[in-house]
């Protein structure tokens, strides 16, 4: 049996999740417009895609193992279209074009804002979905 | 953005975000280390080929349906944020503060200037 990365059908499920992310941070990006320099829509995407993820991948762990439908909705959702969504390549050489241009403040703001609230949305997914499933597994806890 | 052009771009990010699968597994196969390597090497590149990207688009010699389909499509589908931040705080988790702070700040730290060496070797 092959590994999953050199499964094609697999690998489809990625492409097709990722086609829809993509477009997905392509519609919004087009319709949220900047504060300024501050590129606004591609910080809510890498926050709201890192928030969605966390609570996505640490509720998949604790329903059971990695395989089958499970697999399946971690590679279209998670792979494929969070991480199609969310972009590091815009994070990065938006910054630098900030910091060419410039503005600097806004710059360093940008990169480090992304990283910090990213990782506190990231926390707080992993967090509800671990707590949302000990509750479901012990409902006389705290009831 | 014409329709045929924004579905370029999406067609462009599917097939970025299943190149970031094979690869990922790849790297994963081949190198036995703890630290999520993949990912920080998928950012990275990814990175410096947006900013050599962005700066022959800049210079005027990529057209710009060409810098959206490559850029925003292919590479934004390459690339990604939130994996890089759930591996972070698994790792901060786990009580490996060095290696978090490697995967987070490091990694921002290494697409900037990798996206800042595409940008000038794109002739910005």
């Amino acid at each position: 049996m092959r590994p999953p990365h050199l499964q094609p059908t697999l690998i489809a499920i990625v492409i097709v999740g990722g086609a829809f992310g993509t477009a997905a941070r392509e519609a919004l990006s087009l319709s949220i417009a900047s504060i300024g320099s501050f590129p606004l829509a591609i910080f809510l995407i890498n926050v709201v895609g890192s928030f969605a993820l966390g609570l996505l991948l640490e509720g998949l762990v604790r329903s059971g193992a990695d395989t089958g439908r499970r697999r399946n909705v971690r590679l279209l959702a998670g792979t494929g279209f969070l991480g199609g969504f969310t972009t590091y390549s815009a994070l990065a050489t938006d910054t630098d074009l900030l910091l060419r241009a410039g503005d600097i403040g806004i710059g360093i703001l940008y990169a480090v804002g992304t990283l910090l609230v990213g990782l506190v949305a990231a926390w707080a997914g992993i967090v509800i979905a671990a707590s949302t499933h000990r509750r479901r597994n012990n409902p006389g806890v705290g009831a | 953005m014409t329709p045929l052009v924004f579905l370029a771009l999406a067609l462009a990010g599917g097939l970025g975000a299943g190149s970031r699968f094979v690869l990922d597994g790849l790297i994963r196969s081949r190198v036995t280390s703890s630290y999520p390597l993949a990912t920080l090497v998928i950012n990275i590149t990814g990175s410096f080929l947006l900013g050599l990207a962005t700066g022959l688009t800049l210079s005027a010699t990529l057209a710009p349906e060409v810098q959206l389909i490559v850029g925003a499509g292919f590479l934004g589908g390459y690339t990604t944020f939130s994996t890089a931040s759930v591996e972070s705080v698994r790792l901060v988790r786990e009580g490996r503060y060095g290696v978090a702070l490697v995967s987070s700040v490091g990694m921002l730290v290494g697409a900037v200037i990798a996206s800042a060496a595409g940008l000038l070797l794109g002739g910005l």
